[in-house]
C-alpha cells in the first residue's frame, strides 16, 4: 500500500515539480526553435507513458497484493495484447523520430547565404576568424602556426590576407543573419556551446567541424566549452555579441587583418602590450585569474613582488627571477596549494620582459 | 540455425507435458568442452584482429599515411608458419592412429617451426628499424609492429600450451591429456595461420 | 577438467581454510570473492562522488578540492562504477554464483581458469587504485579517455595515471575474457538433463547475452587501449593529429581523434547492455517468483534480450552526434537507437504484466525489483530525448545527460543489484536478511535517488554543462540552480551514507539471522532445490538434478501448491495444458 501511495505520489509530485520549476530551457535566441519543439514532442510522449506505467504499478501493487488463499492467473503470454503495445510503442518512436529526422535535415543543410565565421579554440580560450572584402577564408592549418599567426592561415594563401583575426576578445554576429560556424581545434578536443543558441558542436584537431544557426534576439552571449578539454575546461570563456547590422558592420571595419597584424612585431614597441597580448594568445587566463580569484593556478593580480609559500614550506617573493623561472620551468617551485600541472613556456627573452612588464601594471 | 529458430519459438510451459520419461540430454555440441572454449575464444580473438583491421583501415585514408616496403622475411616467417601448422596437424593425426612416435616428433617439430616464425618476426623487425622505419616514423610502421606484436603475443601463449603438452607426452605422462591438448593445439595453430595470412595480405597490398 | 565425471562423483570441496576461501575454484566462492571486491572498489568510487558532489554544491568548502583533483575524482568515480562495479558484480558475481547452479551444473567446466579469472580482476583493481600513490595521481581525462587531451599536458595524470588506467583495462579484458568464455561454454554444455535453452530462467539468459556482447565488445576497449598507449609511450600517431599544444607543436602528426571514439563507443554502448542486460534477466525471476507467477511473455523476453543484444552493436554513434563525424551518418545512427526503444518497452511492459493478476509480496526484494522497474523507466525514456539526434544536440553535454545515464545505468541496475543480492542472500549464506532493515534501505534508495536525479535533468534543460569544476560567474545559470545543487549534494550524500544499512543488515544477518531453509521463497528455479544450503562444493550430491518442466510454473491451476519446482517430475494428474490456445487465455 505504501509502494502505490508513494509511486502515485512520485507522480503527482514529478508533474507539480515540472509546471512549478524556475528551472526551464534558456530563453531561445537562435532560429532553432524547431529543436525545442522536438524536446516538447519527446516530452509529451515520454511523459504520457511515465505516468501510464507508475500508476499502472500502483494499481498492480494494490489490486493483487498477497493474499493467502488467492491464487495468481497462470498466462505465459497474450499474443494479441503483446502486439497491441509493439504497434503502439513503435507508433511513439515514429512520432518521435520523425520530426527529430526534419529538424535534423535543417541542421545539416547550411543555407547558401551563410556567412562563415571560424570559432578556433585552445586550452583554454576562443578565438575567431572572419573572411576580409573577398568574402572568403584562407586556408589555415596547425602547422603555420607561430606567435604571429596564432590561428594558422596560410601564408602564401591570398584568399587569407585580409581574414579578420580576433583573440582575447568577443566575437560579434549580425542579427537575423545565417552564420555557418567552422570549428578548429588547435590541440585538444572542445565543444563550442551557447546554450542560448542550442546548437552546439566539437572542436576536432585535425578536422573542421561545423555547424549553423541564425541569431534571433540581439544581446551578449556567453560561449564556453562542453567537451572535457583539461584542468581549464570550465574556464574556457567567451562572449559573443549579436549586433544589429550596422553595428556589426562599423565593429568589423575596426578589426585587424591578418595581413595587418603580419607586421605587429615593428608596432610591438609597447612591451605592456606586447604582454598582454603573449598572456592571451597563450590561454594563461584561463587558470591564472586577472581580479584576485584562485582559480587552477594563482592570480596576477598582485602577485608581481608579493610573498608567498611554496609547497616544500618556504616562502619567496615574486620578483623577475622567479617568475621568469616558474614560466619557463614551472615545475621547480610550486606554490603551496596548486598543482604541479602548467607546462613549460620557454618564451624568447624579450617576450618573458614584455610579460614581466605586464605582471608590473597588474600589481600597481 | 533453422533448429535454433525453432528452438526459440517453442513454448517451454508447453512442451513436456507429453514427455513423462527421463529428461534428455541438452549438450549443445557433441565434442569436448575444452574445444566450445576454445572455438569462443576465436570469438574473441577475431573480434580483436578484425578491429584492429578496422582501425587499420580507417587510419589508412589520412594524408601522413606512407605504406611500407614489408621486408621479404616476412615470406619465409610464413612459411614457418605454414610448416608448423601442418607438423601439428600430422602430430594429431599420428596420435590419432596410435602412433605415439612419429606424433611426439612432429608435435616438437611444429613447436620448433614456431620458434623459427617468432624469431623471423623479430628479425624483421631488426630490418624495419635498420631501415629507419621506428615504431613512431609512420603510422603504416606503427601498424606493421604492432598487429605483428599482437599475433606474436597469441602465437606466445599457444607456445605455452605446446610446452605444457610436452609434459604429458614424456614417458609415463597422461596419454588422453596429450591427445586433447594436441588437438586443441593443432587447432590454434590453424587459426593463427589464417589470422597471419590475413594481416600479411593486408600489409602487403597497402 | 576437474568434473568430466559430472554425473557419478560426490565432490567433497577441499578443507584448509586457504583453500576452501582464498585459492578457491568453487564458482560460489569466486562469485563471493569478485562480489566483495566489487562493493570495496565501489564504496571508494561512492566517497569520490561525495567529494564531487561537495564542489558542486559547496564549492570550496573542502580546500583540497582543485581541479586536477575534481577530475580525477570523475574519471575515477565513472571508470571503477560502469568498469569495476557493475561489469563485474553483474557478471562475476551474479553470473559465477547462478549460471552453475540455475543449469545444474556441479561448477563451471573449466574451474581453474575461473579463479584465474578472479585474480586478474584483483590485480586489475590494483593497478587503478595504484594510480592513485604514483607522481601525478590518476588520469583525468574522463572516463572515455579521448585523446589527444588524455595524453597530453593540462589534464592530470599523463605522466602515469593514465598508463595504469590503461594497463588496468587491458587487465581486467583478460580477467572477464576468462570468465565469460567459461560461462558461455558452461551453458552450451554443461546444463543438466532436460535444461533446454527455452526451459532456462531469464536470469541466465541475461547474464550469457551480456557474456556474449562482452566478449565481442571488450576487444574494442582493449584495441582502442593498446593504440593509446602506444601513442603515450612510443609516440606514435594513431590517434594523435597535428597539433601545437601550450605554445609548443608537438612532433606526432596525422591521427585521428574520431577514430578513438568510434572504437571507444563501439565498446562503450555495448557496455550499457553488460550491464543492463543481467539486471533484466535477473529481475524477471525476481518479480516472478513474489508476484507467484509466471513472467508474462516468456518468449518475447528471451527474443528482446537477443534483439537488445543484435542492435547494441550499431547504434555506439549516438554518443557522437556532435563529434565533429560525418553528419549523414546521424541518420542511421537515430534511427537505430530509437528502435531499440521497442524491444526495450516490450521488456518493461512484461514485468509490468506480471504483477497485473498476480499475488504480489511485497518483502525487500520485491520492493527493488518494482523501484527498478521504475527508475529504469525515467533513465529509458530520457534516452529517447538523447537517441534523437536533433533532441539531442541542445542537450548533450549537459546535466540532462548525467542524470539519464545514472538513472539507466547506474541507480536502476544497482536496484536489481540490492534486489538480488536480497533474493539469494538466503541462499549463499543459509540464513535470512532482516526485513525491517532491508525495506528501510529500500525506503531510502528510491526516494532519494529519485530525489537527487529528477531534478537534475532540469538543471539539463537550463543548459548547465557536465564536468565543470565550478560555476562561478556564468550568468545564463538561475541563482535558484545553485540551490538545487546543494540540495542534491544534501540528498547524494545521505543516500550514500545510509547504505551503511545494507551493510550492517548483510554482516549482522550473517550470525543472527534467522536460518533460512533451503527454498525460503518457495521458488522453482534449480538453485532452490540445492540438497544443501549454502549448496556444498559440486553444489548437487550424489545425482544431478533432472529438469521436467520450463521455470515458471507458478500458481499452476489445478495443482495445490503454488509452485512447481523444475526438478519436479510431471505427474500424470497434472492438467495437460498444450491443448490450450496458443494465446494462453487466462483461466478465470
Amino acid at each position: 500500500m505504501a509502494l502505490a501511495i508513494v509511486l502515485v505520489l512520485m507522480v503527482v509530485g514529478s508533474v507539480v515539480f515540472h509546471f512549478w520549476s524556475p528551472w526551464w530551457l534558456t530563453p531561445l535566441a537562435s532560429n532553432w526553435g524547431a529543436m525545442d519543439d522536438t524536446i516538447m514532442i519527446t516530452f509529451w510522449v515520454t511523459g504520457f507513458v511515465f505516468i501510464a506505467v507508475n500508476l499502472f504499478i500502483a494499481y498492480c501493487v494494490v489490486k493483487f497484493r498477497h493474499s493467502p488463499g488467492r491464487k495468481s492467473a497462470y498466462e505465459p503470454e497474450n499474443n494479441k495484447l503483446e502486439s497491441w503495445l509493439t504497434i503502439l510503442t513503435a507508433i511513439g518512436v515514429f512520432v518521435m523520430l520523425a520530426p527529430g529526422l526534419v529538424v535534423y535535415t535543417d541542421f545539416i543543410r547550411v543555407p547558401k547565404d551563410a556567412v562563415i565565421i571560424e570559432a578556433v579554440g585552445q586550452q583554454w580560450q576562443w578565438s575567431y576568424r572572419y573572411p576580409g572584402k573577398d568574402g572568403a577564408l584562407g586556408k589555415a592549418d596547425n602547422r603555420h602556426v607561430t606567435f604571429e599567426n596564432p590561428l594558422g592561415i596560410d601564408p602564401d594563401d591570398p584568399w587569407g590576407e585580409d581574414d579578420v583575426v580576433v583573440v582575447g576578445a568577443p566575437a560579434h554576429i549580425e542579427l537575423d543573419q545565417p552564420i555557418k560556424f567552422n570549428l578548429r581545434s588547435k590541440d585538444v578536443l572542445h565543444d563550442f556551446y551557447v546554450p542560448q543558441f542550442r546548437a552546439k558542436m566539437d572542436l576536432v584537431p585535425g578536422l573542421v567541424s561545423y555547424f549553423w544557426m541564425t541569431p534571433t534576439v540581439a544581446g551578449t552571449y556567453e560561449v564556453m566549452c562542453a567537451e572535457l578539454c583539461g584542468v581549464g575546461h570550465y574556464n574556457m570563456r567567451s562572449s559573443i555579441v549579436v549586433d544589429k547590422k550596422a553595428d556589426y558592420r562599423k565593429w568589423l571595419s575596426k578589426q585587424t587583418t591578418f595581413a595587418q597584424s603580419q607586421g605587429r612585431e615593428a608596432l610591438g614597441g609597447d612591451p605592456v602590450e606586447r604582454g598582454l597580448l603573449l598572456t592571451q594568445q597563450n590561454g594563461c587566463i584561463a587558470c591564472h585569474s586577472l581580479d584576485g580569484r584562485s582559480g587552477v593556478g594563482p592570480t596576477w593580480k598582485g602577485m608581481y613582488g608579493s610573498t608567498g609559500t611554496l609547497t616544500d614550506g618556504t616562502t619567496t617573493v615574486a620578483d623577475d627571477a622567479y617568475l621568469v623561472e616558474s614560466i619557463t620551468n614551472p615545475g621547480a617551485k610550486i606554490r603551496e596549494g596548486y598543482a604541479p600541472l602548467m607546462a613549460a613556456y620557454p618564451f624568447s627573452e624579450d617576450d618573458l620582459e614584455a610579460i614581466l612588464a605586464y605582471f608590473i601594471t597588474l600589481s600597481e | 540455425m533453422t533448429s535454433l529458430v525453432k528452438t526459440l519459438a517453442s513454448k517451454p510451459w508447453l512442451s513436456g507435458k507429453d514427455q513423462m520419461g527421463e529428461p534428455v540430454e541438452v549438450r549443445s555440441f557433441h565434442f569436448a568442452d575444452k574445444k566450445v572454449g576454445l572455438l569462443a575464444f576465436f570469438f574473441v580473438a577475431s573480434s580483436l584482429f578484425m578491429l584492429f583491421i578496422v582501425g587499420y583501415r580507417l587510419r589508412m585514408v589520412y594524408e601522413d599515411w606512407a605504406p611500407l616496403q614489408e621486408p621479404l622475411t616476412l615470406w619465409i616467417n610464413s612459411g614457418f608458419l605454414v610448416l608448423a601448422s601442418l607438423a601439428l596437424e600430422f602430430a594429431r593425426q599420428c596420435m590419432k592412429r596410435d602412433n605415439l612416435r612419429w606424433g611426439r616428433w612432429a608435435f616438437n617439430a611444429g613447436g620448433a617451426a614456431s620458434l623459427l616464425f617468432l624469431t623471423g618476426q623479430l628479425a624483421a623487425w631488426q630490418q624495419l628499424s635498420e631501415a629507419g622505419y621506428m615504431v613512431a616514423s609512420n603510422p603504416a610502421s606503427s601498424f606493421f609492429y604492432l598487429l605483428t606484436g599482437i599475433h606474436g603475443a597469441h602465437l606466445l601463449g599457444g607456445l605455452v600450451a605446446w610446452a605444457r603438452t610436452l609434459t604429458h607426452l614424456q614417458a609415463g605422462g597422461d596419454r588422453a591429456a596429450a591427445q586433447s591438448s594436441m588437438d586443441l593445439c593443432a587447432i590454434y595453430w590453424h587459426y593463427l595461420l589464417i589470422v597471419w595470412g590475413v594481416l600479411f595480405y593486408l600489409l602487403l597490398v597497402t | 577438467m576437474a568434473y568430466a565425471d559430472q554425473d557419478t562423483g560426490h565432490h567433497h570441496g577441499p578443507d584448509a581454510f586457504i583453500w576452501k576461501y582464498v585459492w578457491s575454484q568453487d564458482h560460489k566462492v569466486i562469485a563471493i570473492q569478485y562480489g566483495c571486491t566489487a562493493i570495496a572498489v565501489g564504496l571508494l568510487a561512492l566517497v569520490l562522488s561525495w567529494l564531487m558532489r561537495m564542489q558542486i554544491g559547496f564549492p570550496g568548502s573542502l580546500e583540497f578540492i582543485d581541479p586536477s583533483a575534481y577530475y580525477q575524482y570523475v574519471t575515477m568515480h565513472g571508470m571503477i562504477m560502469v568498469i569495476y562495479l557493475l561489469t563485474a558484480f553483474f557478471l562475476g558475481g551474479f553470473g559465477n554464483y547462478l549460471i552453475p547452479l540455475m543449469c545444474g551444473a556441479r561448477d563451471m567446466v573449466f574451474p581453474f581458469m575461473n579463479m584465474l579469472s578472479y585474480w586478474f580482476y584483483l590485480v586489475s583493481v590494483i593497478i587503478l587504485v595504484a594510480s592513485y600513490f604514483v607522481p601525478g595521481g590518476p588520469t583525468g581525462a574522463g572516463w572515455t579517455l579521448y585523446p589527444p587531451q588524455s595524453i597530453l599536458q593540462g589534464t592530470p595524470g599523463t605522466d602515469w595515471g593514465i598508463v595504469l588506467m590503461l594497463l588496468s583495462l587491458a587487465v581486467f579484458i583478460v580477467a572477464f575474457t576468462m570468465g565469460g568464455l567459461n560461462y558461455i561454454t558452461t551453458v552450451l554444455q554443461a546444463r543438466c538433463r532436460g535444461m533446454t535453452l527455452m526451459r532456462m530462467p531469464l536470469s541466465v539468459w541475461g547474464i550469457i547475452a551480456a557474456t556474449l556482447l562482452g566478449l565481442l565488445a571488450f576487444p574494442a576497449l582493449f584495441v582502442s587501449a593498446v593504440m593509446l598507449l602506444f601513442d603515450r609511450l612510443l609516440d606514435t600517431s594513431f590517434f594523435m593529429p597535428y597539433i601545437v599544444h601550450m605554445g609548443q607543436a608537438l612532433e606526432t602528426g596525422g591521427g585521428s581523434p574520431v577514430l578513438f571514439q568510434h572504437l571507444f563507443w563501439f565498446f562503450g554502448h555495448p557496455e550499457v547492455y553488460i550491464v543492463a542486460l543481467p539486471a533484466f534477466g535477473l529481475v524477471s525471476d525476481i518479480l516472478s517468483t513474489h508476484a507467484r507467477k509466471n513472467i508474462f511473455g516468456y518468449r518475447m523476453m528471451v527474443w528482446a534480450i537477443i534483439a537488445i543484444g543484435g542492435i547494441s552493436f550499431i547504434v555506439w554513434a549516438h554518443h557522437m552526434y556532435i563529434s565533429g563525424m560525418n553528419l549523414y551518418l546521424g541518420y542511421f545512427f537515430a534511427t537505430t537507437t530509437l528502435i531499440v526503444a521497442i524491444p526495450t518497452a516490450i521488456k518493461v511492459y512484461n514485468w509490468t504484466l506480471t504483477l497485473w493478476h498476480g499475488n504480489i509480496i511485497l518483502n525487500t526484494p520485491m520492493l527493488f525489483s518494482i523501484g527498478f522497474i521504475s527508475t529504469f523507466l525515467i533513465g529509458g525514456l530520457t534516452g529517447l530525448f538523447l537517441g534523437n539526434v536533433a533532441v539531442d544536440i541542445p542537450l548533450s553535454d549537459t546535466y540532462f545527460v548525467v542524470a539519464h545515464f545514472h538513472m539507466v545505468m547506474a541507480i536502476a541496475p544497482v536496484m536489481v543489484v540490492f534486489a538480488a543480492i536480497y533474493h539469494w542472500y538466503p541462499k549463499m549464506t543459509g540464513r535470512m536478511y532482516n526485513e525491517a532493515l532491508g525495506k528501510w534501505h529500500f525506503w531510502i534508495t528510491f526516494l532519494g535517488t529519485y530525489l537527487i536525479y529528477f531534478p537534475m535533468h532540469y538543471l539539463g534543460f537550463e543548459g548547465m554543462p557536465r564536468r565543470y569544476y565550478a560555476y562561478e560567474g556564468y550568468e545564463f545559470i538561475s541563482a535558484s540552480a545553485y540551490g538545487l545543487n546543494q540540495f542534491i549534494t544534501v540528498a547524494a550524500i545521505s543516500v550514500g551514507v545510509l547504505q551503511v544499512l545494507f551493510l550492517i543488515n548483510m554482516i549482522w544477518s550473517l550470525k543472527a539471522g534467522r536460518v533460512a531453509g533451503p527454498n525460503p521463497w518457495l521458488a522453482t528455479t534449480l538453485e532452490w532445490q540445492t540438497p544443501d544450503t549454502p549448496p556444498c562444493h559440486g553444489n548437487w550430491r550424489d545425482e544431478l538434478p533432472m529438469v521436467y518442466r520450463w521455470a515458471y510454473d507458478y500458481s499452476v491451476p489445478g495443482q495445490e501448491q503454488d509452485y512447481l519446482p523444475q526438478n519436479q517430475p510431471m505427474d500424470n494428474g497434472e492438467p495437460d495444458l498444450s491443448t490450450d490456445s496458443a494465446t494462453g487465455a487466462a483461466p478465470a
